[in-house]
């Protein structure tokens, strides 16, 4: 009792022992790597280099688009085979980058920052933007812009993400009990940036360890708090978290920092230290590789850029042969048809399961029962707006609100009819952003 | 590696429960006070419920066979209806008239108007309130160990007064269901725990049950005469199993607080002021009517939403 959470959510099984235990081990690139031009929300990126060119590990291959977008760095020393669409993970074809590796990974040269407290804000953002770092929980939102808020002094909290709510994912997981030091630091740097801000950590109680592990090593940092929350999901939600930290609610149409706050997941953090102190772009990150399907469960290091093909026969092959492949968590990860999807900067997790367990369900009536009103963390009614969307009422589902929806997938995951809500609630959402959009 | 992957719309998991198993779930709720009803009026309520639950699971199958639909009476809701039905009749209900009863409840309150999830009248109470107006005679002669006995609820209509624990218990007249308090708190206690129902609706219809009683039946706070008309009629029953019916009852949490208080009105209404000493049903079908506008408002506001709204153009989210 006494953990702080919101109101609604479910308890999925979490499946995360599957993964957890085992220490992270490197994965080296063979072949070719594939770089989307936009994986970051924002303008695409533009490249810098051409077909034939030979390039280092950190050596900038595609350039920010825009102020609301990111540069891209190559994680393999190699050449340039091409320029051309390729499939990724949520389906679409995307101009991206291929790179076919030398195995060398010989590296251009990275400065490092023995003293970051001797930078100025100004220096701090740039480094952060020219390093590449969006939000790596998943929605790859430009980190430098999350940091430059209006009013910084307004700023009150700076929340790491680190509840990890998907079932199965364990790469926070796994790098808050291997690399804190990079979390605290990271949080650091952060707090730097916005003198009237508390660094809060917001853990779930499943990972009691690390509650206590940062909790120790916290002790001094009066500026840094852990906050141990329910485990349940979506407790990672970015509005759901701002609540459960700071008892503070925002809807769709206002920013974390309307209310204060600043939200960034683990893995963005750690990737402020690297691009700081060590002063590394973003070229890797931990990936969990999980499900009954492969040889190895575990979380692994990976260059950004490796498919998941890579990844899969570095780890060991399928034990079983897959029938569900999903990127991301089983929440609200993509379902994949093809291994040939690149892993990017946003990429956290690939699941491979020898069955696929929705697949066996069929769709009753609904009966009405209000379980996806008690689930859903944004207090919807999803039953009601998904029956707007088959009647095609996009008044009545702005009128309950859709609009505030967050994807997050409970209401299906409650649904005792097995009714696709999330899926037809999204559906309407985006036809009425598109609308919108079109009326400007 | 196969090309034949699945792929689907996340989420890729999903919780246990599916409607059937809830369905499950009421039935085995149900037991404690259908035991009951079969050993306080012998084989004959037994004889009923069967009755009553064969007619409805073929009334089903039939109609969506006859009307080239998909079967669907292995979800268990016909089986639901059935039981409680019987639970709302005298064990000396003459058999032909539950069977018309059953069928009238599966084909016209719920199969008529689309099936499972799509009717507004709650179909095992459209059922009995419609052998109440046909049958008035038989479906109100209750009878307790093998004589005429009046309910409680009409014996305190009367004036007369009750034995409390007999109440309790259910060791008097009434329908096979309906009598024990005990037994019926047992299921609703299940239910809670099973994570079927929650206390919203019931509590609702309870407590403004009793303010109603308190402010207009003329007994003031006459703890006798409040225990008598929770206990003594279809109250609990309704309150429990009937009242929270997900088909018939509002979805938005505020609506089931609505919900529930005009239950509590429409029934202290009908057993103080209306001519029968009952009134349960009435007001649960009376409400389920009113399901529609209760719901409309009382759209809940979502999560981060005040009455000033701020607007900002970008969007960040992690």
């Amino acid at each position: 009792m006494g953990l702080k959470t919101f109101k609604g959510g479910v308890h999925p099984y979490d499946g995360k022992e599957l993964s957890k235990e085992k220490p992270i081990k490197e994965l080296k690139p063979q072949g070719e790597l594939v770089y989307p031009l936009s994986q970051h929300i924002g303008a695409p990126a533009t490249p810098v280099v051409s077909v034939g060119d030979t390039v280092l590990r950190g050596q900038k291959i595609a350039d920010a688009g825009g102020f609301v977008s990111a540069p891209i760095f190559s994680a393999v020393s190699g050449t340039v085979k091409a320029i051309e669409p390729r499939r990724v993970a949520v389906g679409d074809m995307v101009n991206s980058i291929i790179i076919e590796s030398d195995g060398k990974f010989l590296e251009t040269g990275f400065e490092a920052c023995n003293d970051y407290t001797s930078l100025s804000s100004d220096e701090i953002i740039k480094k952060i933007q020219d390093a590449g770092i969006v939000g790596m929980g998943g929605a790859g939102f430009p980190t430098h812009v999350k940091l430059t808020p209006n009013n910084p002094e307004k700023i009150e909290y700076i929340i790491a993400n680190c509840a990890e709510c998907e079932p199965y994912l364990t790469s926070d997981y796994r790098s808050m009990i291997e690399e804190p030091e990079k979390l605290i630091e990271g949080m650091k740097i952060i707090l730097q940036l916005f003198p009237n801000a508390k660094g809060l950590l917001g853990i779930e109680d499943n990972k009691s360890d690390v509650i206590e592990s940062l909790t120790r090593l916290t002790k001094h940092e009066k500026r840094i708090e852990v906050v141990p929350l329910m485990t349940k999901y979506p407790q990672g939600g970015e509005r759901q978290l701002i609540y459960a930290c700071t008892g503070r609610s925002i809807n769709s149409k206002m920013l974390p920092a309307d209310a204060g706050c600043i939200v960034d997941n683990v893995a963005t953090i750690n990737a402020i230290y690297t691009a700081i102190v060590e002063g590394k772009p973003v070229m890797d990150r931990i990936f969990t590789l999980t499900g009954d399907a492969v040889m190895e469960p575990r979380n692994y290091r990976i260059c950004i850029g490796m498919t998941c093909k890579d990844i899969v026969e570095q780890a060991g092959g399928f034990v079983r042969e897959p029938k569900k492949l999903i990127s991301g968590g089983p929440m609200m990860g993509f379902a994949i048809f093809s291994l040939d999807i690149p892993t990017t900067k946003t990429s956290g997790a690939l699941l491979c399961f020898s069955q696929d367990e929705v697949s066996k369900f069929e769709t009753t009536a609904c009966i009405n029962c209000g379980r996806c009103v008690e689930a859903c963390p944004e207090k919807l009614v999803p039953s009601r707006l998904s029956k707007f969307t088959e009647y095609g009422d996009k008044e009545s589902f702005e009128a309950w609100y859709g609009l505030e929806c967050i994807e997050c997938g409970s209401c299906s995951f409650a649904c005792p009819a097995r009714k696709p809500l999330a899926q037809s609630i999204k559906t309407m959402k985006k036809q009425i952003l598109a609308d919108k959009r079109k009326k400007k | 590696m196969s090309d034949l992957l699945h792929v689907s719309s996340s989420p890729h998991v999903r919780a246990k429960d599916d409607t059937s198993r809830i369905m499950l779930y009421v039935i085995i709720a149900l037991l404690p006070t259908s035991l009951f009803g079969i050993f306080n009026f012998g084989p004959r309520a037994l004889l009923l419920i069967l009755v009553c639950i064969f007619t409805c699971v073929i009334s089903e199958f039939l109609f969506e066979k006859i009307t080239k639909r998909k079967v669907t009476v292995k979800d268990l809701s016909a089986v639901v209806t059935g039981l409680l039905l019987a639970l709302n009749l005298p064990h000396t209900l003459p058999i032909w008239q539950a069977v018309v009863g059953s069928v009238f409840a599966i084909v016209v309150v719920k199969m008529l108007f689309g099936g499972l999830g799509q009717n507004f009248m709650n179909p095992a109470l459209g059922g009995r309130v419609f052998m109440l107006v046909s049958f008035a005679a038989t479906m109100t002669n209750f009878e307790f160990d093998g004589v005429a006995s009046a309910t409680p609820l009409a014996m305190i209509k009367s004036g007369e007064s009750v034995n409390t624990l007999d109440l309790l218990i259910g060791r008097t007249g009434g329908t096979i269901g309906e009598t024990s308090t005990l037994f019926v708190l047992i299921g609703a206690i299940i239910l809670i725990l099973l994570g079927v129902i929650d206390l919203t609706i019931p509590g609702a219809y309870i407590v403004s049950f009793v303010v109603f009683l308190v402010l207009f039946s003329g007994h003031g706070f006459d703890s006798n005469y409040i225990v008598a008309q929770l206990c003594g009629g279809g109250l609990m029953l309704g309150a429990f199993f009937m009242a929270t019916d997900y088909v018939t009852s509002p979805i938005t949490p505020m609506g089931k607080v609505l919900f529930g208080i005009c239950l509590g009105v429409l029934t202290g209404l009908y057993r103080i002021f209306g001519n029968s000493a009952e009134g349960v049903s009435y007001a649960i079908i009376f409400s389920n009517l009113l399901v529609p506008l209760i719901e409309k408002i009382t759209i809940p506001r979502a999560f981060g939403i005040v009455r000033q709204k701020k607007t900002k153009e970008v969007k960040a989210n992690e």
